[in-house]
């Protein structure tokens, strides 16, 4: 029964491996870019211009109140058309096609983002006023203010939280088999496809998932023991 | 902006709504019955009981909807003992697979948000119920479980709007709810923007509602004092 998981060309085994190989890969890159636009919006949600905080609003509540699908298609219909558009307003007039990669990352990435947004604002509300305050008292601003006191703090608070979207990332990447990219669904899916033994491979994807958040729950909970060092507790926070 | 388009494809998808409200509403009832046992055999301290019940919710939690989806749709299929039972002409539907896989999902998300709940009941409501002679089903059904309810409410607002996103999924295995009729009309007419801002436009109206329903009931059921 477990022939069709043999390494080589005769099985899965390997497909199916590189399978969750590009399941990780497109997750960490949408984590990525999820923190990167997190950081832009918590700003504009923590500033006083009126207009940033409306958009940064507006997005979290699209994200938030939409479904994932929905934003996947928007992206994998549209994603190409976009990038042209704007790509002919610096001058650029061929034709741009995005590959399925790039479309999944920047999907789940954004959707992605909007959890990353208020984990970060969440855990730069929670640095004590004292520490802007001192920043300021020493003459710090801009970045010697947020890139050497605030932000290595914040990193620290938002750490669990981050975990978290990890989590929701790591499975929203599932929909972007949608659109062709071969991760463990798709793959799941062509090798059910191909064997009539549906049963077997998604049970196998299931175990893969498993595999995949059981390691990084491990991998979070080191990172947040190691950062913590020096505070007393995590319950004292 | 093809404004007539977006006209015209709005009354096409609103079709999709019953569909999807028929869906959300049926497993959000099945699943709040499956969270409720599952976090009762999660707090009885029996370990025959809240062993299995964590790694219920380990693994719905640790995989992913869709992979769920098509498990109980594709998967189950396979095997002839399946397809030869009662539950085939069930099984062999995509309405009811996703209408069980959605259960199981909230069924195990909500466990945890109810867990939640009853261990926030202060032990001071369960030791003066006990000190009225109320027996354990008593205090369970007068005492905890309206106070979990109303400390359960806020998180299960929450579950309620991820479910109406989730139900999307199932127009992956056919189905033609709001998602799925989105799709076939973006498929046809190109037209993913316009087409995008109509669907997500039902999908916040829908959340918004569920929103504003669960604002008031946490205002009626007001709040609850541990000591």
């Amino acid at each position: 029964m477990l022939e069709v998981f043999s390494f080589g060309s005769s099985g899965w085994g390997d497909e199916m491996l590189m399978g969750a190989l590009m399941t990780v890969l497109v997750s960490a890159s949408s984590l990525l870019l999820g923190i990167l636009i997190g950081i832009i919006f918590a700003a504009c949600k923590l500033s006083n211009i009126f207009i940033l905080k409306i958009v940064a609003n507006t997005y979290t509540t699209i994200i938030r109140g939409i479904p994932e699908l929905l934003v996947i298609y928007l992206l994998f219909f549209g994603g190409s058309s976009a990038v042209m558009y704007i790509a002919k307003i610096f001058g650029y007039d061929g034709y741009i096609e995005l590959n399925a990669f790039t479309i999944g990352t920047i999907a789940v990435g954004a959707i992605s983002g909007a959890y990353s947004t208020e984990v970060i604002r969440g855990a730069v509300n929670s640095v004590h006023k004292g520490q802007f305050e001192a920043g300021k008292t020493l003459g710090l601003n801009g970045y010697g203010l947020y890139g050497r006191v605030i932000f290595p703090q914040v990193a620290r608070i938002a750490l669990p939280g981050i975990g978290n979207v990890w989590q929701i990332t790591l499975k929203d990447t599932a929909l972007i088999s949608v659109t062709g990219l071969v991760e463990i669904m798709r793959q799941s899916r062509i090798a059910a496809g191909s064997t009539h033994e549906p049963f077997i491979f998604y049970t196998a994807a299931i175990i893969l998932y498993l595999v995949i958040t059981r390691l990084s729950n491990i991998l979070f909970d080191k990172a947040e023991n190691t950062y913590s060092k020096g505070f007393v507790s995590k319950g004292a926070l | 902006m093809r404004f007539e388009l977006m006209y015209e494809s709005f009354f096409k998808i609103i079709e999709g709504i019953p569909l999807t409200l028929q869906v959300v509403s049926i497993s959000t009832v099945l699943g709040l019955a499956l969270a409720i046992i599952v976090a009762l055999m999660r707090i009885s301290g029996k370990k025959s009981m809240s062993i299995p019940a964590y790694y219920f919710v380990y693994l719905i939690r640790g995989t992913p909807l869709l992979l769920q989806l098509y498990f109980v749709y594709y998967g189950l299929g396979q095997f002839s003992f399946i397809r030869e039972s009662i539950l085939w002409p069930i099984l062999k539907e995509p309405y009811w697979c996703g209408i069980i896989t959605l259960t199981i999902s909230t069924g195990a998300y909500s466990s945890e948000i109810i867990r939640g709940g009853i261990l926030s009941v202060s032990k001071n409501f369960i030791e003066a119920s006990g000190a009225l002679g109320l027996n354990k089903i008593k205090t369970f059904l007068l005492i905890t479980l309206p106070i979990t309810v109303r400390q359960a409410l806020p998180a299960y607002g929450n579950e309620l709007i991820l479910m109406v996103k989730a139900s999307s999924l199932i127009s992956i295995i056919t189905l033609m709810e709001i998602t799925g009729i989105a799709r076939t009309i973006i498929s046809k007419t190109y037209a993913p923007v316009e087409i995008f801002l109509v669907a997500g436009s039902i999908y916040l109206i829908i959340n918004f509602i569920i929103v504003l329903a669960v604002g008031l009931a946490e205002r009626k059921l007001g709040t609850v004092k541990a000591n």
